[in-house]
Order: structure tokens, then sequence, then C-alpha cells
């Protein structure tokens, strides 16, 4: 499907210091970055850490104050219309004219590309073969959002942008676009998306990065960014005492255990960074015991990036 | 079939028409309303033929005179009956036969029992013998370019190119900006110039079907003349139109919200609907701002198509609305070219 194989010794997407300022706002505060061809990319990041700027920018949408952007090994303000025909993207929020069909809506825009794929292959790349004719207004959220998925790839884009793909949906639509982004991936695109949600960052992307306040804070593979919270397990409890009904517990106790990395308490809940559980648990258990403690919860999880995320800002992830 | 497909703005003008036509109130606002609007002001305008006028008599011999006039319609009653029947309006003249003299009873005030006692004076002295003068002769003329209906239609007119053109343009880019679908689009390879053609490719062709329907039925229910060439006319329709879209465009070229660009469309329009003379001549305001008036594009629209159909001026002797027309076409659609939002 994909015709102009990238060339693999050239990044597909170079970011060199990237600053954009919105008033007094600092949107994107100094970003590089560099995504290889045939990759799928995150950024991942609560509401607000700027990753819509940063991708828009990417997409020659909204200018940077400073830095330098490279896609394919072209630039913006020389190569945009050559750029626009190769890349494809779908947006935060759009809505179709509701009055327009399926059909008519994916002829429109790849009336707009020189080269592409068939109106009929991008329904089926999208499977909304039975929407073909249905009114865009009375598509589900889930086909909605694959008709944008669809409009972003009947230019056969060797660079695929998708801001925020599964925000709003429900979990089976959210699993469908897991698995057309799957497809996509195999096809040898590149991929570069935007997520709140860390399980879908997980799920899909070959590496990540992690955005606050407009900067990068972390940047690697999932599976290498969640050992860097130092364990592979999240231990959670709560503990009040029997005496003053308290709870304190000294955290020394708790990271002196072998196993255990990391302590933090956020809103009386304890949290554990533990490499493993099945020795570490039950040495928790005694120190609590030996404190006068009684446990009102517990439970146990395998790291996540909402654990880095966690670990790296002192924040979740879905707190803004 | 198969270029045209792949052709951009084909596609464009096809989204154009597809979102005008599954929008049925925008057909009922553009197409039906002005000719149901002009049905209404041809019928309530319309010249009524001369009324007979009801009169009484005291006498059958009376009656017999009155009735020779065809302008009149006189009864036979008594003297109380027929004050009585005067007092309340049912008749505007009573004629009472008196031994030495015929007495006319009316009120002087009221114009039509004036004519009623010019009427029956000269029916009841011609039943007794009088003989005119002088030879005379009456033709009755109903001129048609001089009612009011003929008036009203070009200004009609103008006022419908004048709204179908500014929302046509405000209302569709706002809400494609609105739905973020503008900055979709912007992303995309398209062409944007194709994008603002596409708008008035499509107005062209529904401006045809717009003006035949409505010029059409003015002439076919109430004769409206067309004295003035049909080739100028529909270019001064094209121009109107096309001035108009530069304004419409203009106005949507900034604004985010359906509710922003309606305040922005109507303070626009409002003051043309009052001063450019769509339903009433513009020259009944102050002489001071009469300059004002003219400068305004629908005055120079509707005074042109006026020229045009009542006095059958040519483009030529209409220099100066067209003149005016150009430059609202030229000057917004530079402006908005330059301060156009396009996200």
């Amino acid at each position: 499907m994909l015709n102009a194989k990238p060339q693999a010794d050239r990044p597909s997407l170079l970011l060199r210091g990237v600053r954009k300022t919105f008033a007094d706002v600092v949107a994107v505060n100094g970003i590089d970055l560099e995504v290889t061809p045939g990759e799928c990319f995150g950024l991942l990041g609560p509401n607000g850490a700027g990753k819509t700027t940063t991708i828009e920018i990417c997409e020659g949408l909204t200018a940077p104050d400073s830095g330098d952007v490279e896609l394919l090994g072209l630039n913006w303000r020389t190569n945009a219309d050559e750029l626009r025909q190769r890349i494809g993207l779908q947006l935060q929020e759009t809505q179709f004219s509701e009055k327009m069909t399926v059909e008519e809506t994916l002829r429109l825009f790849r009336s707009f590309f020189h080269r592409g794929i068939t109106v009929e292959d991008s329904i089926k790349t999208a499977q909304l073969e039975e929407k073909r004719s249905a009114r865009v207004g009375t598509l589900s959220g889930g086909q909605k959002q694959r008709l944008a998925m669809a409009c972003a790839l009947v230019g056969d884009p060797e660079l695929l942008f998708l801001d925020e793909p599964t925000t709003g949906l429900d979990p089976q639509a959210r699993r469908n676009l897991w698995d057309l982004l799957d497809r996509l991936k195999q096809e040898g695109r590149t991929i570069i998306l935007t997520t709140h949600y860390m399980d879908e960052a997980e799920r899909l992307c070959d590496r990540v990065a992690i955005m606050d306040h407009g900067r990068i804070i972390a940047l690697d593979t999932p599976p290498r960014l969640i050992a860097s919270v130092g364990g592979e397990h999240i231990v959670e409890f709560a503990a009040t005492s029997r005496d003053n009904r308290d709870g304190a517990v000294d955290p020394a106790l708790l990271t002196a255990i072998d196993g255990v990395e990391s302590h933090r308490l956020t809103a009386g809940i304890h949290q554990l960074s533990v490499r493993e559980l099945h020795t570490a648990v039950p040495k928790i258990f005694s120190v609590l015991a030996s404190q006068g403690l009684h446990l009102d919860e517990f439970r146990t999880h395998s790291a996540t990036l909402e654990d880095v995320f966690v670990s790296l800002t002192g924040r979740n992830l879905r707190d803004e | 079939m198969n270029n045209l497909e792949f052709s951009s703005l084909y596609q464009l003008t096809m989204m154009r028409f597809r979102l005008f036509l599954r929008e049925p109130e925008a057909i009922f606002w553009i197409f039906i309303f002005p000719i149901l609007l002009a049905a209404g002001l041809g019928i309530a305008f319309r010249n009524r033929p001369p009324e007979v006028l009801q009169v009484g008599a005291t006498t059958l011999q009376l009656t017999q005179a009155l009735n020779t006039d065809k302008l009149l319609t006189s009864i036979t009653m008594d003297e109380a009956t027929g004050t009585q029947a005067l007092a309340t309006g049912r008749i505007l003249l009573l004629a009472v036969q008196r031994p030495d003299t015929t007495i006319y009873q009316y009120d002087s005030t009221n114009p039509d029992a004036r004519t009623a006692k010019l009427l029956a004076d000269r029916a009841i002295q011609t039943a007794a013998g009088r003989h005119e003068a002088l030879p005379t002769k009456e033709e009755l003329v109903h001129e048609t370019g001089s009612r009011y209906i003929d008036f009203v239609v070009p200004g009609l007119l103008g006022m419908n190119l004048m709204g179908s053109a500014m929302w046509g343009m405000g209302f569709a880019i706002v809400d494609a900006r609105q739905k973020k679908l503008l900055k979709r689009l912007v992303a995309s390879p398209m062409s944007r110039w194709q994008y603002l053609a596409s708008f008035l490719l499509s107005r062209l062709v529904m401006l045809v079907i717009e003006v035949a329907a409505f010029l059409g039925f003015a002439r076919l229910v109430f004769g409206v003349p067309f004295r003035g060439s049909i080739l100028q006319l529909a270019l001064l329709c094209v121009l109107t139109s096309l001035a108009f879209s530069a304004l419409g465009l203009l106005t949507a070229s900034r604004a985010k919200t359906i509710e922003a660009v309606s305040g922005l469309m109507n303070f626009v329009m409002f003051p043309m609907w009052i001063f450019s003379g769509v339903f009433f001549s513009s020259t009944r305001f102050p002489a001071v701002v009469q300059p004002l008036i003219r400068a305004l594009p629908l005055t120079a629209a509707i005074n042109a198509m006026r020229g045009n159909m009542l006095q059958g001026l040519s483009l030529q002797q209409l220099i100066a609305p067209v003149a005016i027309l150009l430059a609202w076409l030229i000057i917004p659609f530079a402006i908005s070219l330059r301060i156009f939002r396009w996200r």
C-alpha cells in the first residue's frame, strides 16, 4: 500500500529546541525529538502539558517561536505543499459536515491529494462499509473517529499524526481503533500520536515521550520507562493505628525493606515501588504489625506509565 | 466524470450544493420567501377597480336617474329611513325630492360622499334634459411600471441577493471554523483559493435559479416590466451577488462563532434594509445623508436594477451604481484575504 518507502537513514521527524509561547503561557519550552521511520511514537502527558501544541507545530499548523522542525528531511518554510501531500493527520475535535455522507467526505479529501489510496480502500480500512452512504451526523463517536482516520489515510501518508485519537470513545471503540493502528504500523508507516491514556501509549507506542509543562521529562520505550521507577510492582496501602488512629508510618522503616525501591504518601495512601512482590509483601506486613498499625486498604498492581508519571512529577496524569 | 471525481474544485463546489440542498430552511428563505413577500405586497397594493357608491333617493324617478350612472347604485326609501341610513353610513348621499327643488344630503368632509354628490347631480341633471356644452371623451390609463409592485420587485430582488450571498458565505465559513473543519481542511493539501472559489461558483449557479424563479413570478403574476436588456440585468445580478459575497466573506473572516457572525451580519445589513430604498424611495431621507445612502451597496444594486427594469437604462447609463458595486466587490475581498482566519 505504501509506495514511497521512507529512507531509513533519515529521521521521519526531527525537532530541535522548539519553543512556543501563547500570550504569557509557555506551551512548549524547548523540545528535542527524533522519530525514526516506521516507528510509532507517543507523546504522553496530562491536559495542558503542551502535547497538542507540539503536534500542531509538527503538522505545520502552528509556527514555533524558535527552533527547527524537519519532517521527512523537509521543512514547512520551503516545502509546505509537498509536506501536505505526504503527511496524514487527525486533529482533536474536528467535526465533519453532518449533512455529508461518509463517502462524499472521503471523496472530498481524496481530491486534495495527487496520489493515494482509493476512497473504496479507505472505507474498507476504516471498516465503514456499512456506513458508506450514511450522513456523518448519524455516526457514533467511534465511527466518526474512524472517518477522521480514513480522511488522514486517503493520501497514503508516510507520516501520520494523531492527536488524542481515542479520547471520548467507549472501550470497545478504543480497541477497534487500536487494531486499526496496529495494521497501519505493520504497513511501515511512521505514526506520531498524543494521548493522556497510559495504557494506550503502552499498547501502541514503540517509544514514549512524557511531557509536563511544555517539556519532555522522560523519553524511552515503555518497558524501560517502567523499569526506571525502580520496581515492576506497585504496592498501595492505607493504615491506621489502634492506639491513636493517626496511622503514621516511618517511611525509613518501609524503604529499609529489601526489594522496596521508593515510598510516597499521597492523600493518605502509601505507595511503594517493589521489585518482587512475594518477598517484599510479607516483610511490609510484619513492619506494619510491629508498629501496631491496622491495614484499611491494601492492593498491588504492575507498574504502568502512570506510575512513571507520578514518580517523575508527584502528580497523577488525570489530576488536571 | 472521472476527471471531475479527482478535481478538488468540483468536490468542494458539490459540497456547497449538497449542504445547501440538505438544509430545507435555507431553501425556504432563499427561494420561497421572496416570492411570498412579493405576492403579499402585490395583493396589498394592487390597483382596485373604482368602487360603486351607495346612495338613496326618496322617489322612484330619482332612483332611476341615479342608477343610470355606472358608479352609483340607488335605493328608494322614505326620508326618515334615508336619514337614518345616512347617519349609519349605509349610504353616502340621500336625494330628497321637494316640490320646488331636489336636496342632496351628504357629509362634505367625506371624499367619497363628495364624489357621490357630483355624480348624483350630473345623473339627475342629465335625466332632466341637460346637455353638455362641450363634447368630451374619456381614455382610461393603467400604466405598468408606475405601480407599487413594479417599484418593489427590484427592491426585493436586491434585498434577496444581499441576504442569500451574505448568509450563504458567512454561515458556512463560520460554521466550518467553529467545528474546526476549516482547520482540518487547511491541514490537508486543499488549495485555499479553491475553497473560496467553490463558494462563488455554487453561488452563481444558485443565483440563476433564485433570480429566474423570483422574476418569472413577478412577470407572470404581476406583469412587471423588463424594459432594459435582460443580459445586462443578469450581469447586474451577478455583480450584486459577488459584491455581497465579498462583504459576507469580510464579515465572516474573523468571527469564531455563529452567534458572533449573526450579530455582525445584522449590523452590516440593517442600515441597508432601512436606507437603501427596498420598500420606499431612499430620496425620502434628508439631503445631507443622500451621498452616504447612495454609497451603500444595496442602494447601488437596487438603483441599477430599477434603472434597467423600469426605465430601460443601459449599463453605460448606470455607470455610477455599477462602479459603486465594483468597489464593494474589490475592497472587502482584498481586506478579507489579508485578515482571514483559517483556523
